[in-house]
């Protein structure tokens, strides 16, 4: 499905080519425009041009934190851009931090975290969610 | 210098203070090195029931132990202290060794006898092979401890390995039972392709590991036959001969009209295998892969030099242990287990070789297997 030019358009970034390929091609299905990035310095150079409504992004890329970095410059870059971080260290860590206040919010960086594997389903939601709540 | 603790046990008060006297000022160099030195901190104890209530709240190094107290008797104390897993290493004290008595306190778990009356001079030869003993039990336990470590970070790496694809293929497939990628043909096949690219790799993962553990374990019915270098390398070549010409990667060989070794085919087949699809893999389109066979210092040397993305020098370091791939942009889509080299540099060492990298990033790398025979 061709997305319309007006779709949002979401930056998904993630260092794991299969993970990028599956939620693209759902997203699209889903009616977004979406452009994929698989590093934060790649994110970073393509994100002015791109203009993204909303980005999606692993939280662990080359470094522990990228996600959290790039989330960071993101929003200065695009003041209000909503961010989902993806990450599966709440699986492996057995750490679990979901950002409900605020305050949380703004420590972490990112408008909602989602752990690794994530259902498409409940990424839809969020994605729909921070769209409506934008406008 | 560190501090033994002793506890000696025994009813006469003249034997208590003679004992403490005489390893209270020695010192053990238990392997005859200056800076590992030994010294002693004595305890005593008038009765079996006293040196056990001592001992439950911290069990001394060593035991000097009187067979026969007041009370319950030096055997009674082995018992309880087996019983109550106290971790101790135990001399006996005992004037009249009978042969019977002696098997009975061995069995109950003392290390050691030291006959009544003693010299200051036995006492210090008893103590001195507790010493070793316990520095040679020490090492061995650190050993096994390292072993244990290495195993279990092996089996956590290999764990994460498998799991990456797992939850890949798992991905695919939920995405093909929800249908939320639509059905545009050209994307489902695009999916399954992925999927069945990711469970290829789980499989060589797994024919790698199940390689390693048959040469490490030193179990693989090793075949030994008399087998030729330039058959294993053109095989090898015949392999990845598609992969190559997709690419426009020449591959040339250079080996004598016969490179005969006493080997295991299948293990010089892993060998060429590894080497050239590795040269192929990270070669650039239109690239050459040379592999040449020659003699060199009395063994047979294997090179396969490629015209690829080369390594950098840290990484070459690296790059045979087990599950080390090297990441970066450029080798972000290669498939790989990350175990091939290190499996090729355990089956060199078997053949008497080793395996080792040259490279240049950007140019190129030669690899070298060398082989006794």
């Amino acid at each position: 499905m061709t997305a319309e030019p007006t779709a949002p358009h979401i930056l998904l970034v993630d260092d794991d080519e299969d993970f990028l390929y599956q939620h693209r091609v759902q997203l699209e299905h889903a009616g977004y425009r979406v452009t994929t990035a698989t590093s934060r310095a790649e994110a970073e150079a393509l994100a002015a041009d791109v203009g993204p409504d909303l980005a999606i992004l692993d939280l662990m890329m080359e470094q522990h934190d990228d996600g959290f970095v790039l989330s960071h410059h993101l929003k200065r870059l695009r003041p209000g851009l909503p961010v989902i971080l993806v990450t599966a260290v709440t699986a492996e860590t057995g750490l679990s931090f979901s950002p409900t206040s605020g305050a949380e919010r703004a420590w972490v960086g990112a408008d909602a975290l989602l752990a690794k594997p994530i259902r498409f389903e409940q990424l839809k939601r969020e994605v729909e969610r921070l769209l409506r709540d934008r406008h | 210098m560190e501090t033994l603790r002793v506890l000696v046990v025994d009813d006469e008060t003249g034997m208590r203070l003679a004992v403490a006297r005489v390893l209270n000022t020695y010192t053990v160099r238990p392997d005859e090195s200056e800076e590992h030195a030994v010294s002693f901190a004595v305890d005593t104890a008038e009765t079996g029931e006293a040196a056990l209530e001592m001992m439950a709240d911290s069990a001394p190094d060593i035991l000097l132990l009187d067979m026969k107290l007041p009370g319950m008797s030096g055997l009674d104390v082995l018992r309880e202290i087996r019983e109550r897993r106290i971790e101790t290493l135990t001399v006996m004290i005992t004037a009249y060794a009978t042969l019977e008595t002696a098997i009975e306190a061995t069995k109950r778990g003392a290390h050691d006898f030291l006959p009544k009356p003693f010299t200051p001079e036995d006492l210090r030869v008893a103590i001195r092979r507790v010493v070793r003993h316990l520095a040679v039990q020490r090492e061995a336990r650190r050993l096994a401890e390292e072993k244990r470590q290495v195993r279990f970070q092996f089996i956590s790496v290999l764990g994460h390995e498998l799991k990456a694809p797992l939850a890949a293929v798992e991905g695919y497939l939920q995405i093909l039972k929800d249908g939320s990628a639509g059905n545009d043909p050209a994307v489902v096949a695009r999916l399954v392709d992925r999927a069945l690219v990711r469970t290829e790799g789980m499989r060589k993962l797994i024919v790698d590991l199940l390689n390693m553990t048959r040469i490490e374990s030193g179990q693989k019915r090793r075949d030994l036959v008399a087998a030729d270098l330039r058959d294993a390398a053109a095989a090898a070549i015949e392999t990845v001969a598609s992969a190559a010409a997709a690419r426009g990667i020449a591959i040339r060989l250079d080996a004598p009209e016969r490179a005969p070794l006493v080997a295991d085919r299948g293990e010089l087949d892993i060998i060429f295998n590894n080497l050239v699809s590795n040269a192929v893999k990270y070669n650039r389109d239109r690239g050459r892969v040379t592999i040449t066979v020659d003699r060199a210092d009395g063994l047979w040397r294997v090179r396969v030099s490629d015209t690829g993305i080369g390594l950098a020098p840290d990484d070459a370091q690296r790059l045979f242990q087990d599950f080390v791939r090297i990441k970066n942009e450029q080798t972000r889509m290669i498939p790989g287990t990350g175990l091939g080299l290190a499996i090729v540099k355990k089956l060199a060492h078997l053949y008497g070789g080793d395996a080792s990298v040259e490279s240049e990033p950007g140019v190129g790398s030669t690899f070298t297997v060398t082989l006794k025979g």
